[in-house]
C-alpha cells in the first residue's frame, strides 16, 4: 500500500503526459507541472529539456525553489517564444476555467469589455495552443471551473483548431486534463473530453459533481496510477524536499 | 559626440497627451520606475501604453492616465495579479483595451521597428483575441499552402521607455540579466527622438566591454535619444544582478492598492516628491 498522498499522484499524473515526448521543452507552469516536467525527466523521458522558470534550461535535477543550477542552455523569452512557434515544446498551463472540448481561460472572469474578475490576461495561451502540445493541471475542479462555456477563450479547445485549417489541425494538441479528482483526456471521435482515470478514492459521482458540462464516461475506468517508488523517492528527497507539492491543493 | 545624458523630467517633457509609449521589462522585473514615476509627476493624459505589463501598468491605471492600454498580461510575478490593473478593468475605467497573445505583441513591436504594415503569425487565431479586437485582420498566403494567418499591424510607438544595468552616454547600453526580454524592439518600434533608456550606472564605453561579455550589448547608441542615470531606478522590479525584486516593497503596494485610504496614504508617502525623495523615502522604511 502506497502512501502517495494527492500531491504525489498529481506530480506523476503530469508527469506521464511528458510520456514520449524525447528531445522537447517539457513546460510547467506552477509547483505541481513544473514538478510534473522535473520528475519525468529525472525518470523515464531522460531527453526532455526543462528550465529553471526564468532563462536557462538546466540539466540537474534541480529542486523546487533550488538555485544551484548546472545550466545546459540559455532560453529568455524570445527563444521561448522562437521554440514554441518552432513546436518544440509541450506545456502544462493552469485555467481558471476549461469547457468540454478544452477552451481554456486565464483571462477573466464575467464579459471581458468589463470583468466581474480580472485576471491574467491570455498571456501566451493563444499562442501555446495552436503551435504544441498543450496540457493542463487544475488543483481545484469544481462545476464553476469545468463549465459549459468559458468566459474568454485564451488556450483553444479542439472545436476551435478544427475551424482553422489543416495545419492547425495536425498540430494541435489537448493531451490530458490532470486535476485533483480525475485525469482527462480528449481521445474521442469528436474530442469531446473524457474521464480516463479515477483518482484514488474519487467516484464518477465526485467527478460529475465538479463539473458542469457533459463528459464522455467510459464503461470501465480505471484508476489512476500509484507513484513508483523510485519516482516517491526522487520526488521527496531530490525535487521536493520542503514538500510544496502538497500546497496547490485544497486540504 | 553627443552626450545624451538628462533627467528623467526632461526625457517626459518631450511628450505630449495622447500619445503611445512602450515600456519595456517583464512584469515585475526590470521596469523602467523612475521614468514611470516621472510619467506620473506630468499632467500628460489620453495616453496609450503598450507593455509586458506589470505595476508600471498599475500605477498608470491608478493615476488615470490610461486611455488604452495593449497587453498580453499584466502581473508582478511574486503576485500573480497586479491589484491596480485589476480594479481598473473591473471597474471599466480603460477606454480602450487591446489584449493580446505574447507572442502577438512581440511581432507588432518588431513589425513597427522593421517599418513593415503587419506581421504573420497562428497566435491568436481561433480565440477571444480576434473576437476582443475586432480591427485584426487575417492575410492569406499566397504560396500554395494559402494557409489564413493572423496579421498583427504594426505598434509604431511614439515613445519608449527602457532601464539597463549599464549605459554609456552616447546611449550604447547593456543588459546583465538572464534577459533583454523586448527592450530593443521597444526601442526600434519608437519615434526617432524619445527613445529613452535609464540604467543603474553610466560607465566609460570600455566598462561596457570588460564588464561583460559582448552579447550583453544588444543595445546601441543609434537606437537611443536620451541617457538616464537611475540608480535603483527598476525599484521595486528587480534589476539583476544589481538586485532583486523588493518583495516586501511590492506586498506593500499591492496592500495599499486594495483600499482608496490607503493607497492615498501610499501617494503621500512615496509618489508625491522627486525621484529622489522616493528613493530616500525607499531607504528610510
Amino acid at each position: 500500500m502506497s502512501d502517495a498522498t494527492l500531491g504525489e499522484i498529481c506530480v506523476v499524473a503530469v508527469a506521464d503526459t511528458f510520456r514520449g515526448d524525447g528531445e522537447i521543452f517539457a513546460s510547467g507552469m506552477g509547483t505541481i507541472p513544473m514538478l510534473g516536467a522535473r520528475l519525468a525527466r529525472a525518470t523515464f523521458e531522460p531527453d526532455l529539456l526543462v528550465s529553471d522558470g526564468e532563462a536557462f534550461f538546466v540539466a540537474n535535477n534541480l529542486p523546487v525553489g533550488g538555485t544551484d543550477k548546472e545550466v545546459e542552455g540559455w532560453v529568455p523569452f524570445r527563444s521561448v517564444f522562437d521554440t514554441l512557434w518552432g513546436g518544440r515544446r509541450h506545456v502544462v498551463m493552469g485555467a481558471s476555467q476549461i469547457d468540454s472540448f478544452g477552451n481554456q481561460n486565464i483571462a477573466n472572469i464575467g464579459a471581458w469589455e468589463k470583468p466581474k474578475a480580472q485576471l491574467l490576461g491570455v498571456r501566451g495561451a493563444p499562442g501555446n495552443t495552436i503551435n504544441h502540445t498543450t496540457s493542463y493541471f487544475i488543483g481545484n475542479q469544481t462545476n464553476r471551473v469545468f463549465v459549459e462555456k468559458v468566459d474568454t477563450v485564451s488556450g483553444i479547445g479542439y472545436d476551435r483548431a478544427a475551424k482553422l485549417g489543416d495545419w492547425v489541425k495536425a498540430h494541435h494538441e489537448l493531451r490530458r486534463v490532470v486535476t485533483n479528482l480525475a485525469v482527462y483526456d480528449f481521445n474521442t471521435p469528436d474530442h469531446h473530453m473524457r474521464v480516463a482515470s479515477l483518482h484514488p478514492g474519487v467516484s464518477i459521482d465526485d467527478v460529475v459533481a465538479a463539473t458542469g458540462f457533459e463528459l464522455v464516461i467510459p464503461a470501465d475506468i480505471p484508476t489512476t496510477r500509484l507513484p513508483t517508488d523510485e519516482e516517491l523517492t526522487v520526488l521527496r528527497e531530490v525535487l521536493d524536499p520542503r514538500s510544496f507539492r502538497d500546497r496547490e491543493l485544497p486540504a | 559626440m553627443a552626450d545624451k545624458r538628462m533627467t528623467e523630467d526632461e526625457a517626459v517633457a518631450t511628450l505630449s497627451d495622447g500619445m503611445t509609449i512602450g515600456i519595456g521589462g517583464w512584469g515585475s522585473r526590470r521596469k523602467p520606475m523612475s521614468l514611470v514615476r516621472a510619467l506620473l509627476r506630468t499632467d500628460l493624459k489620453d495616453l496609450t501604453i503598450v507593455s509586458y505589463g506589470g505595476p508600471d501598468v498599475g500605477l498608470l491605471c491608478a493615476a488615470g492616465k490610461v486611455r488604452k492600454l495593449v497587453y498580453g498580461f499584466v502581473s508582478l510575478d511574486s503576485i500573480a495579479l497586479e491589484p491596480h490593473f485589476r480594479l481598473a478593468r473591473q471597474a471599466g475605467s480603460i477606454p480602450e483595451v487591446v489584449e493580446y497573445d505574447e507572442g502577438m505583441l512581440q511581432w507588432g513591436l518588431y513589425a513597427a521597428s522593421l517599418r513593415l504594415p503587419f506581421l504573420p503569425t497562428r497566435a491568436g487565431l481561433g480565440s477571444d483575441v480576434v473576437k476582443n479586437s475586432p480591427d485584426l485582420r487575417t492575410v492569406t498566403s499566397p504560396y500554395a499552402d494559402g494557409e489564413e494567418l493572423l496579421a498583427v499591424p504594426a505598434l509604431t510607438l511614439d515613445a519608449a521607455f527602457v532601464h539597463l544595468n549599464r549605459a554609456d552616454e552616447r546611449g550604447n547600453a547593456q543588459f546583465l540579466g538572464p534577459d533583454l526580454y523586448f527592450d530593443d524592439l521597444f526601442l526600434n518600434a519608437a519615434a526617432v527622438g524619445r527613445r529613452f533608456l535609464s540604467a543603474e550606472k553610466i560607465v566609460p564605453t570600455a566598462e561596457l566591454v570588460s564588464g561583460g561579455s559582448f552579447h550583453t550589448m544588444k543595445i546601441n547608441r543609434s537606437m537611443v535619444d536620451g541617457v538616464i542615470e537611475a540608480p535603483n531606478g527598476a525599484h521595486f522590479t528587480n534589476c539583476q544582478p544589481d538586485y532583486e525584486r523588493d518583495e516586501a516593497f511590492q506586498k506593500e503596494y499591492a496592500k495599499a492598492a486594495g483600499d482608496p485610504e490607503t493607497w492615498k496614504a501610499f501617494v503621500d508617502t512615496y509618489l508625491s516628491g522627486s525621484e529622489a525623495d522616493y528613493q530616500k523615502a525607499v531607504a528610510a522604511r
